[in-house]
């Protein structure tokens, strides 16, 4: 044992400070943060990563492009999308028909290429300067000479330098001035080239095809002025053009690659060289997705007693109002008439009590519990203010990192919920009976909010949000039982010093008895 | 269909059931069935997602089909017997198939197994349909993992690292051994039918090309499929080395105080000291770091003077209301809590806080993460420490909560053949000791007596059962040598594990709220 003593200690260890908003021990020299730690999420990502599509149009990919960076996101991960067809629209305004696609119209193919390179360049300044850490890259991608050129963009290995600023710029995201100074003299990681992933939509199903054509494409403003058969026929045509250049990804010629082949809409995968942690969460994520229409109804448990006395957190029951509630919701349910629904519940008496009036069978999910308010469970935002005035002002000047002591913030439950996202991305009919902050979370995901938006998204008591997937996005329905509840919901404050006035951090508490 | 008596009964589940971190993942229980020539990796990788999905929670066990066979036929001559000619030796095989599938069925029905892992070569379509049409008959899931390598590379390190040792070639030269078994492999291909993308497109399975550099996956039908996809596509076979150990003693430890954010003692420095000088000693490539979010972590992994990363998930156990108590104001202030945590300390939850079950589930992620990387110490805390130590050696829940995860002790994890060789580093900085044995209840009945076969909770992770028949040679030689220094005191001093009825009890009481 002796050996490995002798070895000198270079560095002695330093003293750790914890970080008011975010509750995170660092190394402090100076009274100023030391070094930038990284935190463990549920993506992580070292290196940017570049997620090329590839597939005949009308075969899903920007669906999958869209819902992918949304997924990427909320879960933390600065996700962009650079759809070609865009470029080529805003350069061509005027679009005729699918002439332009073919493989003989030179005219054409110049301006394609040039398109790709704009958005290229556009992911250049993306990852390397926003602080992107993975751009979709939606487009046709076809061939293996378009491919090629991505790949070569892939491997300049101006990312050292770049990789360095994007970690800057995530750091100074928040709001906290304090955290200005980590960076200096800071990375992390560096890498040296950004990865490549491709994701290629093989699909032959015609049914399939001819339903997304009508979906989305005869909404494209490509055809805005055209009629339905007329667009159909042409868009038929255009894939017909890329057809005959189409070269899929190989088994042998590509197996240098890293990539995921869907085929069918997701009845078939093939994974090849999954590198890293990124990569292997986006299979799994594509995996678990489905396009099978349903509807997920997104509820909060019923007003309990604390919600009457204005008081946060806790596991009380339902009051009468709340009991209500659930009878109500019990009748939507029936009348409704959902095929096969699954309810979910947390595991707090008050989303159990009302998920009881259901008569159908519940599962209950630690996953979904209310955000755990720590040292403040059970207070009122009055008792909040008193006790911990500076805790209470820190939390409006950034209401998604900010971490409750010894409890959890925004952030936390984001990744607390991740698990929930994915398997509700496999089911199909799903009510989720819930809690405000929760239910905030999850709305976010599906209606793509940003971290700001967020904590202040409205989800009143004894209102059923019902969300039906369409084309690109989600439809919501907000349904109010007409059972009265307690508002709980409280804006962001206009002073948000921690030198404010009690008067003025109290002023958006809603009113309570 | 007439109903034959023999036949499993439809299982039944109740409400209770529901109660868990995560919901359940299936009513009809799964049978996973390998697919591959010999030295594939099958068992390999049948042992892993066995102890993986027993781990997760879900009741879980392997049916090696040459198990059955060597317990049929003792003595091995040599690879004649599996010539696809010798019509003997196929009535012997196909037997045991059979009788493995009896077996399959019996654990679903009697031992509320929820997945079976049938490991066995079944490289005809005919052996295949056989388990479909078992499985379609009973209600069970099917899904497949075929193992396809064609590098001989590969081969060849798997013959020498399983084959060799196993009890067909105990009293062999080794260069017989190799050469017997390359004709055993041929026998196979002879008849070896691949699962056809157009011809078995209805089925679902997972195809793992040379060690997983490529995948295919076909129709998979449900949460556990998709899970043991993610798993599948997250491990490899690359040598490595895993370290654990906990931060360096803390003040709270000092005072024999459970939980808390408080820093490290004078001796929890000098350990971290230690810790860094063996670090450094062991001189590791690419070595991964990772600390939870508590300060005690953080502060022994500052004094290593690498990198590391900060996981939440790795926080220790959260306590509750009994967060900075000593076990004597616990038990003073909540007796009766103390007590229902020594009668079930894994599913037991503090109030406000977590269970070792909880956490179990909280640290998923990072076992998936620790399968996908290479080196890494985890600087971590007690209750979190047996977790992780759970998963690699394979622990019951019942076995988990007690495990022996000293202050100032590294664990060396290091993944041989089919298990984990476990070296325990003491860095030689004195430590209070935390570990709290269950205290013996000479009055409680032995659990044998009470405890029915079943589980009542689906999350419940428990070890891999033992082996229907002998285990194998190979088994005992893996894991036995350095995992006796851990377990020595902890199966003298442990006494009988609790009675169920208790939980049942609780389960009760925890659903009877919400009716009222």
């Amino acid at each position: 044992m002796s050996s490995y003593e002798d070895v000198p200690m270079e560095t002695s260890p330093r003293e750790l400070t914890q970080n008011p908003l975010r509750k995170i021990w660092m190394p402090y020299r100076n009274g100023l943060p030391d070094k930038h730690i990284p935190q463990r999420k549920v993506c992580m990502t070292n290196c940017p990563t570049l997620i090329v599509m590839v597939g005949l149009p009308a075969r899903g990919k920007t669906y999958i492009s869209k819902k992918l960076t949304r997924y990427l996101n909320w879960i933390g991960v600065p996700t962009k999308e650079f759809n070609v067809g865009q470029y080529r629209r805003e350069c061509l305004k005027i679009y005729k028909n699918f002439e332009f696609f073919r493989q003989d119209n030179e005219e054409g193919l110049k301006i394609r290429r040039q398109c790709a390179l704009t958005a290229l360049n556009d992911v250049r300044e993306y990852l390397g300067v926003e602080g992107g850490q993975v751009a979709v890259f939606d487009a046709t991608n076809t061939t293996q000479e378009r491919r090629n050129t991505i790949m070569k963009f892939a491997d300049q290995n101006e990312y050292k330098v770049l990789c360095y600023i994007s970690h800057f710029q995530h750091f100074i995201s928040p709001k906290c001035t304090m955290f200005l100074c980590v960076c200096v003299g800071v990375c992390v990681t560096s890498c040296l080239f950004s990865q490549v992933f491709f994701v290629e939509s093989v699909c032959e199903d015609p049914n399939v095809i001819a339903e997304n054509i009508v979906q989305v494409k005869l909404g494209s403003p490509d055809y805005t002025d055209c009629n339905t058969e007329e667009a159909i026929e042409d868009f038929m045509k255009r894939i017909k053009c890329y057809e005959n250049s189409y070269q899929p990804l190989d088994e042998v010629v590509d197996r240098a690659l890293s990539y995921i082949k869907i085929m069918d809409v997701g009845r078939r995968y093939l994974v090849n060289r999954v590198q890293d942690h990124i990569q292997s969460r986006i299979v799994y994520y594509l995996m678990n997705i489905h396009i099978t229409p349903r509807s997920i109804y997104l509820c909060r448990h019923g007003e309990s007693d604390l919600n009457m006395k204005g008081r946060i957190g806790g596991d009380s029951g339902l009051t009468s109002r709340g009991k209500e509630f659930a009878q109500c919701l019990n009748h939507f349910i029936q009348e409704q008439n959902i095929r096969d629904l699954k309810v979910w519940t947390s595991q707090m008496k008050r989303t159990i009590q009302t998920a009881e009036a259901l008569s159908m069978p519940y599962e209950q999910w630690k996953a979904l519990n209310e955000i755990d308010a720590g040292v403040c469970e059970d207070m009122s935002y009055e008792e909040i203010q008193d006790h911990y005035p500076q805790e209470f002002a820190l939390r409006d000047q950034d209401k998604y990192r900010y971490r409750y002591p010894k409890g959890e913030s925004y952030e936390d439950l984001v990744q607390r919920l991740e698990p929930v996202i994915m398997e509700l991305e496999r089911q199909e009919n799903v009510l989720v009976v819930c809690h405000q902050a929760v239910m905030r979370c999850l709305l976010a995901y599906f209606l793509d909010k940003s971290a700001d938006e967020l904590p202040y998204l409205k989800c009143p008591l004894h209102s059923v949000l019902k969300l039906t997937p369409v084309a690109y996005g989600c439809k919501v329905e907000s349904i109010f039982l007409n059972v009265e509840a307690v508002n709980t919901h409280r804006d962001k404050p206009e002073n948000v010093n921690i030198s404010r006035l009690a008067k003025e951090a109290l002023f958006t508490v809603p009113a309570h008895q | 269909m007439a109903q034959t008596p023999n036949k499993p009964q439809v299982r039944k589940r109740f409400r209770c059931d529901s109660i868990a971190s995560v919901p359940q993942f299936t009513n009809s229980p799964t049978m996973i069935v390998m697919v591959g020539l010999p030295a594939r990796g099958k068992t390999y990788i049948s042992k892993k997602l066995t102890r993986y999905l027993n781990w997760i929670g879900v009741p879980t066990k392997v049916f090696n089909v040459g198990q059955y066979r060597r317990d049929a036929v003792r003595t091995y001559k040599n690879f004649e017997f599996f010539r696809p000619d010798n019509e003997e030796a196929m009535k012997i095989r196909k037997a045991c198939a059979r009788s493995a599938l009896s077996d399959v069925g019996t654990y679903f029905m009697l031992e509320h197994g929820q997945a079976a892992v049938f490991d066995a070569t079944n490289t005809t379509r005919e052996r295949r349909e056989i388990i479909l049409s078992y499985a379609k008959d009973n209600g069970y899931k099917v899904f497949f993992i075929e193992s396809i390598c064609d590098d001989p590379e590969i081969i060849a390190e798997n013959i020498k690292q399983v084959k060799l040792s196993s009890p067909d070639y105990i009293d062999c030269d080794k260069e017989e051994a190799v050469a017997d078994f390359l004709k055993r492999i041929e026998c196979y291909k002879v008849t070896y039918v691949p699962l056809d993308d157009d011809k078995d497109s209805h089925l679902s399975y997972i195809k793992i090309f040379n060690v997983g550099s490529r995948y295919l996956v076909n129709r998979v039908q449900d949460h556990i499929q998709s899970r043991i996809v993610y798993y599948l596509m997250n491990i490899h076979v690359t040598p490595r080395t895993i370290y654990l150990c906990r931060h360096g003693e803390s003040e709270l430890n000092l005072v024999g105080r459970i939980g808390g954010d408080s820093g490290l003692s004078p001796r929890g420095t000098q350990f971290a000291g230690a810790l860094g000088k063996y670090i450094k000693s062991q001189s590791i490539p690419d070595l991964k770091v990772w600390t939870s979010h508590m300060k005690r972590t953080i502060q022994t992994a500052e004094a290593l003077g690498v990198p590391y990363e900060q996981w939440k998930a790795l926080n220790e156990i959260d306590a509750g209301v009994c967060e900075d108590l000593t076990y004597e104001e616990i038990q003073a202030n909540y007796p009766e809590e103390f007590a229902l945590r020594d009668q079930d300390k894994y599913r037991y939850r503090y109030p406000k806080g977590e269970s070792y079950e909880d956490l179990v589930q909280r640290l998923e992620p990072v076992i998936m993460e620790l399968e996908r990387q290479e080196n890494v110490l985890v600087v971590c805390h007690q209750a979190v420490m047996r977790c992780l130590l759970a998963y690699f050696l394979d622990k019951s829940a019942e076995e988990l909560p007690y495990l022996k995860c000293p202050l100032h002790t590294v664990l060396k994890l290091t993944p041989v053949a089919y298990g984990c060789k476990v070296e325990s580093v003491s860095l030689n900085v004195e430590a209070v000791n935390t570990h709290r044995d269950r205290p013996a209840a000479p009055d409680e009945p032995p659990c044998a007596l009470l405890a029915p076969p079943s589980r009542h909770t689906r999350v419940q992770p428990m070890a891999s059962p033992t082996p229907t028949r002998a285990p194998r040679l190979q088994d005992l030689g893996v894991t036995s040598l350095s995992l006796e220094v851990l377990q020595s005191q902890d199966t003298t001093e442990r006494s009988v594990p609790h009675p169920f009825g208790i939980k049942l009890n609780l389960n009760n009481n925890q659903f009877s709220f919400s009716h009222f």
